[in-house]
């Protein structure tokens, strides 16, 4: 454009980034603090006030909590099942989206009203409990993992992916000679892959981050994925695993904390970037109205 | 009622492609029937036996005798519910939460995505959004257990600089007026950024031709927002209302759960969170999944009735 801007226009611009800087700073700064501060040295940390930047790198902290066997027990559950739970979430999600996709197929619209009708009402808390609990989940990680293994809204957004993928040509991979599953292995899959990718990176988190379903159906403590863990370490302040090393080592349990918390964060935080690419626009947009 | 759920299934699809009948598509597709398998038994068993499974609202169930052997008690634990005070506690934090969201985070995203959509440096446009997308990732429990470490009054640093400029520490995790501030606040922080991207899309379609015609006449940065870009998001914008008004009992309940603490229990029990307590931990099964059965109840009128909502103002519905 080849207007000039007037000075309200660059007042504007200025206020505007001005803002989006400092929302990004406020975002960032719980990050930065306590990243510096797991890493900072005794004697910074001692010395109180904000640090931003620790004077020294030390690892001390992070020694702490991968020597201790029940955080790293629980880190070595959540990983299990991110991994195998995403996989699962996949596999049923794809496999059931498929067929409901294909308009011929009987008893499709029932079936589609029962899915939808999951996401308006449930049977709640205590009868889910109870099923999970009579199916004999309870306290193992499949309770992590089966109880949630489709999500509805995924489901349909996959169908409706699915649907939208040109029905030649299924219809040129039957005349090769293709069945169903043959179309659905070598052309509806290899044609979603940015889809499949979004559904990973969106499954994957919810796995990592999974942490009411533990406190329902995992009571023995070995079993705890690492979310429960860090509640207790750091919001019930039930540190006595800790403490013990903390006379060893001579670190507050503040370090301990925070290096806990950069730990649980940083693995979900590097998938990030990978899918980035293929990221959300594509399929959920498409698929949300508005 | 298969008819709207198939619809709204549907509703993404491209032109219909209608094939030739062929005879029995049981014998061609039983393939597909075997896919299907695993999806039904996961829905059957995680969400229609539980669906079953609230009968016990209406007895008085016992784990030993199971739900065919619990005596049925009728409407009893209903009535229960409605004459005790917790319940309307409940009732009225939960909404309260529900309408401190709807003032403070709902419009959040909107302004974020206002704000972006003026940025004309793309490099940094996509540098704030990626800062601003990352809190979205981080489970609740780190930005709860975040928050501990930076309000605690022991050594949370926020305090620890009120307390150096000579003032008095403040507990802002054990006093129940900062609940709900408090919470709202997370909220903002770890998802309003996140929550751009849907208004972004919604953005990224309007004419450019637009502005360059409303500058020609004359029109201010303001006027631009006012009558181009607010009305391109306004359909966005109605039907997520519609939406957040349809789950209003729905609070975000981990979050809650985890910023609970016996100091803040009068300003911050919400429904979940009161059969948990009750419920999982108490043992009263039958009463507290009537009080989750009532819950479910006035969220599926409430969802049905927006949806409604949505289709008399002229807006496609959502279902």
């Amino acid at each position: 454009m080849h207007y000039k801007p007037s000075l309200g226009s660059r007042l504007f611009d200025a206020a505007n980034v001005a803002i989006l800087i400092v929302f990004s700073l406020v975002t960032l700064f719980p990050f930065l603090y306590i990243l510096a501060t797991s890493l900072a040295p005794l004697q910074q940390v001692l010395r109180g006030g904000l640090i931003l930047w620790p004077e020294e790198v030390t690892w001390d902290a992070y020694r702490t909590i991968f020597s201790n066997t029940h955080f790293v027990r629980s880190l070595m559950t959540t990983v299990f099942v991110t991994v195998v739970g995403t996989l699962t979430n996949l596999v049923f999600t794809v496999f059931m989206a498929y067929p409901l996709a294909k308009k011929r197929l009987k008893g499709r619209r029932t079936m589609l009203f029962l899915v939808v009708f999951t996401i308006l009402f449930s049977g709640g808390m205590i009868p889910t409990y109870m099923v999970v609990k009579s199916v004999g989940l309870m306290n193992t990680v499949w309770s992590l993992i089966l109880p949630g293994a489709i999500s509805a809204f995924n489901l349909i957004i996959m169908k409706n992916f699915f649907q939208g993928i040109p029905e030649e040509l299924e219809e040129a991979a039957r005349i090769d000679g293709c069945k169903n599953l043959g179309v659905l292995f070598r052309i509806v899959l290899p044609l979603s892959m940015p889809a499949l990718a979004t559904f990973t990176l969106f499954y994957a988190v919810g796995h990592w981050n999974q942490f009411f379903a533990a406190v329902m159906y995992i009571t023995k403590s070995n079993l705890w994925p690492i979310q429960v863990v860090l509640r207790q370490m750091i919001i019930e302040g039930s540190t006595q695993d800790f403490e013990v090393a903390m006379g060893e080592l001579n670190i507050i349990p503040a370090t301990i904390k925070m290096a806990a918390i950069i730990v649980a964060t940083v693995p979900i935080l590097l998938v990030y970037p990978f899918l980035q690419k293929h990221f959300a626009k594509g399929v959920l947009l498409g698929s949300v109205k508005g | 009622m298969n008819d709207w759920a198939a619809k709204a299934a549907d509703a993404a699809d491209g032109p219909l492609i209608r094939r030739k009948k062929r005879g029995g598509t049981l014998r061609m597709d039983w393939d597909l029937y075997l896919l299907l398998l695993p999806g039904l038994l996961f829905f059957i068993i995680f969400k229609y036996v539980p669906m079953w499974g609230v009968v016990i609202a209406f007895q008085e169930y016992s784990p030993f005798k199971g739900i065919l052997g619990s005596d049925w008690v009728g409407l009893q634990h209903f009535a229960k519910l409605f004459a005790y005070d917790k319940f309307w506690e409940i009732f009225r934090n939960t909404l309260l939460i529900s309408f401190y969201n709807l003032i403070f985070f709902f419009p959040a995203p909107i302004i974020l995505a206002l704000l972006l959509n003026e940025l004309r440096h793309q490099l940094f446009k996509r540098s704030i959004q990626t800062i601003i997308y990352l809190p979205h990732f981080i489970s609740w429990v780190v930005v709860v257990g975040m928050t501990y470490l930076l309000l605690g009054t022991q050594g949370g640093i926020v305090n620890e600089i009120i307390a150096a400029f000579g003032g008095e520490k403040v507990a802002f995790l054990t006093t129940p007026e900062y609940f709900r501030t408090l919470l709202v606040s997370q909220s903002v922080w770890k998802e309003a950024g996140w929550g751009t991207i849907i208004f972004l899309a919604a953005l990224s379609g309007v004419d450019t031709q637009l502005y360059e015609a409303a500058i020609v006449d004359g029109a201010g940065r303001w006027r631009q927002l006012w009558h181009i870009t607010l009305p391109a998001i306004r359909s966005t914008i109605f039907i997520l209302l519609i939406l957040r008004l349809g789950n209003i009992l729905d609070v975000g309940f981990e979050h809650v759960f985890l910023m609970l603490n016996s100091t803040v229990m009068s300003v911050g029990d919400v429904f979940e969170t009161y059969v948990y307590r009750e419920g999982l931990i108490g043992g009263k099964f039958s009463y507290t999944t009537a009080v989750g059965l009532f819950k479910s109840l006035v969220g599926l009128a409430l969802v049905l009735g927006a949806n409604w909502l949505t289709k008399k103002f002229g807006e496609e519905g959502v279902f």
